[in-house]
């Protein structure tokens, strides 16, 4: 097991060097000129010379991405062009903001997608069936940002039942350790602040959440639905087991394998729907500084986010093979 | 019997749901009826601007927002006038110039003092006037030291160290300091109200600030230690969060009535005007155009600022017919400018006469006006043999400025009037950043464009200078004349003998007609009812310390 992880993890680095590679050409190709981008309408051509000599964007592009790779090799991902700040403490300071949204999508989506997913296989046809696997459909082709916009529209703007944009309320005096403003609030007792944070996140949870919501209803519902028929699940019932027993010992178990799979899944893709909710939202997590850093042609960020994705987005992966460890014993033995 | 124990358990759950739901809504309501509910005094007072600061340290900024957040902290020797861009003492309470513009005296406010408790006197201000101009090498760029840069024009080292205007400051005596030009600089005063000039405490300078730094806005001092005389002082700054400030209990002047302000960034102006109704915020700056109307009505306040920016409609002159001062002149009386601003601009804005707007030294009623004639336009196209010409409009997307809220909306209106009296146009959209600058100012490859300018102090030269001070391939015209007499009026020494020379160079503009200006579209605030004491300016100097929340 161990020794799988760490191969696992060993055979991340060259995909990583080579995706590096790929960021650093994709950033560059990309049409515009930061140095005028961070200068602005009012760019004179000597401005716009000395900016692009510190950024050494005037050297040849291998040269650049030399320098690039040698600083970080040595962890130094640079600074952003447009704000300054290093590329690794503005990821560290955004980065629990995505997190907190996205766990409690996720959490969203599996605390109601697997039992729902479940009732459905088990009552087929019947009304609860039909009511899950069209209201899927409908979670799975609904646009991330429609949804969103449409969440705030009427439950932020039109009732003014939750709030329209960011983490916290700003009159809150609340401390920050963490940076996971729930858990902060929790550890510092502040439950006001705690609570207060977790209201912020009930509508850009629900937009996020729903396209994995409606998928691990469907593949929960399918996956239940095939073990139902099983043979062992019949011996099960003949022998009299408790139908609860069944259920938890022999159906769950054996049909969480791909519903795991597809959670980890969702889990990464939560990242690019996480753009796009956080920036109608107004949370200040990674996904809209790299909504911004797009427009702006923010190289360093960009490529230092994304690479920081995709390390995120392997992690992720080799996680839901370890816990298909955990699910199924079979899959430990060699 | 098993079914109707699982229905009830996922009804619950739907319940459940709703239930939540509806109690956040409620705590929500709570909360700020809670904050909202003070005796007049204290309470906190949120800010929403559209991004994030850049560097507390103003001396490296040139956004907005920074020094939105550097006039609650900071003072410079000079501040303006309430209701005007025009200079008003400040840390200094009176001044002097020599007669031949090259000598300033500063007398200085007493009893001041950093909010650390260093003394503010002359030699604090010497000691800022000698660092601006000691700038390490590595910071002396448009993106650091832009406005030191632009206005003294050079540093003590460097490729433009011959250049520079600044030449010494002596502390006189405890109150008093001199400042020496090496040439004259006629906006000199006004410039001092700018808040990249802020007075800082030096001894947080020596201990927090390093200008050599790689990235001088990052230092500790510009991200966490600022310290200067104004009314409020620096709390925290959750970077893409918040930015909070406490009132300074030993504040010389009035003192600040909230005990907090809080600056938060909402870049969208919809989802900023959404926060204001929903009581997130207390107040916030660019109202859309389209939200000023519905916020009145639903009884929040709108305050205008005077305009402080020109929306202009350019014409590139390497393309033909543009060239002809026929085609442009009938392009200028094509336009019904009235239509314009009412289809795409906040209401109480006023059409433009020419390229500054009325409230910078200069201004006169008195050039060529070219009014909205359709056919006087048709005759002149005709006259200019240039009917039914195609001409390229280029316009930006994605973008909204002070001086151009509604791009899409400005360009739509302008070309049917432009279609009205024959003219084919083709329409070009590009991304405003960077695309659409990189093609209006790095390449001749436009026609006519939509573009401006937002002034940043009272000085002529930041408008007309800036557009017209020499060749560029935005107007891509040739016309050594005025580009002279750009040069000479800059030179002047006092802003009285300033005024008859760009009135004539706004004539000479006019008649030569580059482009047509358009409109200065008024920029607001909106604020909640809630709020008192709020008191723009044109220029955005506006210091919360008169603010309060009922």
């Amino acid at each position: 097991m161990l020794r799988f992880a760490l191969r696992r993890v060993g055979l991340m680095v060259p995909v990583l060097l080579g995706l590096s590679l790929l960021l650093f050409m994709w950033v560059r190709a990309l049409p515009g000129d930061p140095a005028r981008a961070l200068l602005g309408e009012r760019a004179t051509p000597e401005g716009l010379a000395r900016v692009t000599e510190a950024y050494g964007f005037d050297r040849p592009l291998w040269e650049q991405y030399v320098t690039y790779l040698g600083a970080l090799l040595q962890g130094d991902f640079g600074n952003s062009i447009k704000t300054g700040q290093p590329v690794v403490s503005s990821f560290a300071d955004r980065f629990p903001a995505t997190v907190e949204l996205g766990l409690s999508a996720l959490l969203f989506a599996v605390l109601l997608g697997v039992p729902l997913g479940y009732l459905a296989a088990r009552h087929q046809g019947r009304w609860l069936d039909t009511l899950a696997v069209s209201g899927s459909l409908l979670g799975v082709v609904t646009p991330v940002f429609f949804l969103a916009i449409l969440l705030k529209l009427v439950f932020a703007d039109t009732l003014h039942w939750l709030p329209t944009v960011g983490r916290q309320d700003a009159r809150i005096d609340a401390t920050h350790i963490t940076n996971f403003y729930i858990l902060d609030g929790v550890l510092t007792g502040e439950y006001d602040a705690a609570w207060d944070a977790a209201v912020h996140l009930v509508l850009p949870a629900l937009a996020l959440g729903t396209i994995p919501l409606a998928i691990i209803v469907r593949i929960t519902r399918a996956s239940v639905a095939e073990v139902l028929h099983e043979d062992y699940v019949r011996t099960a019932e003949a022998k009299g087991l408790a139908a609860r027993t069944i259920s938890r010992r022999h159906v769950l178990r054996n049909a969480m394998l791909p519903v795991a799979t597809t959670i980890g899944l969702q889990a990464g893709l939560l990242f690019s729907g996480a753009v796009l909710t956080e920036t109608v939202f107004g949370i200040n997590g990674v996904g809209q500084y790299l909504f911004t850093a797009i427009s702006q042609r923010d190289y360093p960020v960009l490529q230092g986010y994304i690479l920081f994705i995709a390390v995120i987005y392997s992690l992720i992966n080799l996680l839901v093979d370890l816990s298909y460890g955990l699910i199924d014993p079979r899959v430990r033995t060699p | 019997m098993k079914r109707s124990r699982r229905f009830r358990s996922s009804a619950a759950l739907l319940a459940a749901t709703a239930l939540a739901l509806s109690s956040c809504a409620e705590s929500q309501r709570d909360d700020s009826d809670d904050e909202s509910d003070g005796s007049g005094g204290g309470g906190t007072f949120v800010f929403a601007g559209s991004a994030e600061p850049v560097s507390l340290d103003p001396f490296f900024a040139s956004d907005g927002e920074s020094f939105r957040v550097a006039r609650q902290i900071f003072e410079g020797l000079v501040s303006t006038e309430e209701d005007s861009a025009d200079p008003a003492p400040g840390l200094a309470e009176t001044w002097e110039v020599a007669d031949d513009g090259l000598s300033y005296t500063f007398n200085l406010r007493e009893g001041v003092t950093f909010q650390d408790d260093t003394p503010f006197d002359a030699e604090a201000v010497c000691y800022n006037f000698d660092r601006w101009y000691n700038m390490p090498e590595s910071a002396q760029n448009d993106e650091y030291t832009y406005y030191y840069g632009t206005l003294f024009r050079g540093f003590a080292t460097g490729d433009r160290k011959d250049a520079a205007v600044f030449d010494s400051c002596t502390a006189d005596d405890e109150l008093t300091a001199t400042i020496k030009l090496k040439a004259p600089f006629a906006g000199f005063i006004s410039a001092m109200s700018m808040p990249a000039f802020s007075m800082q405490s030096p001894t947080a300078l020596e201990k927090w600030q390093d200008d050599g730094a790689n990235n001088p806005r990052t230092t500790d001092y510009s991200t966490a230690h600022p310290v200067g005389t104004g009314p409020f002082v620096f709390d925290s700054w959750e970077r893409g969060d918040r930015l909070t400030l406490k009132r300074y209990d030993d504040y010389w002047g009035e003192k600040a009535i909230i005990d907090t302000a809080v600056i938060v960034p909402i870049d969208d102006s919809k989802a900023r005007a959404d926060a204001l109704r929903n009581g997130e915020i207390d107040a916030f700056d660019l109202v859309g155009p389209a939200d000023v109307g519905p916020l009145e009505s639903e009884g929040f306040q709108i305050q205008n600022r005077e305009p402080f920016n020109i929306l202009y409609l350019g014409m590139n002159q390497k393309q033909a017919p543009l060239d002809d001062l026929k085609v442009r002149q009938a392009i200028a009386h094509a336009i019904d400018k009235e239509a314009v601003i009412s289809a795409s601009m906040p209401e109480g804005t006023q059409p433009a006469l020419e390229f500054i707007p009325p409230t910078v030294n200069g201004y006169t009623e008195d050039v060529a006006t070219y009014d909205y004639d359709p056919d006087r336009a048709r005759d002149l196209l005709e006259q200019a043999g240039a009917e039914g010409a195609t001409i390229e409009f280029n316009y930006p997307t994605g973008v909204s400025r002070p001086y151009m809220p509604q791009p899409e909306d400005t360009f739509n209106v302008i070309r049917s009037q432009l279609a009205e009296v024959g003219l084919k146009i083709k329409p070009t959209a590009d991304v405003w950043d960077p695309d659409y600058l990189e093609k209006i100012q790095g390449t001749s490859d436009h026609g006519i464009h939509l573009l401006g300018w937002t002034g940043d102090y009272n000085d002529t030269d930041n408008f007309l200078g800036v557009f017209f001070g020499g060749e560029s391939s935005e107007w891509g015209f040739d016309n050594p004349e005025l580009f002279d007499a750009l040069r000479e009026a800059r030179g002047l020494p006092t802003v009285e003998e300033q005024t008859p020379a760009y009135e004539e160079i706004n004539k000479m503009v006019m008649d030569f007609l580059p482009g047509v200006p358009i409109a200065s579209p008024v920029p607001s605030l909106g604020l909640s009812p809630d709020v008192s004491g709020y008191e723009a300016s044109p220029v955005q100097n506006e210091v919360w310390n008169t603010v309060s929340i009922d």
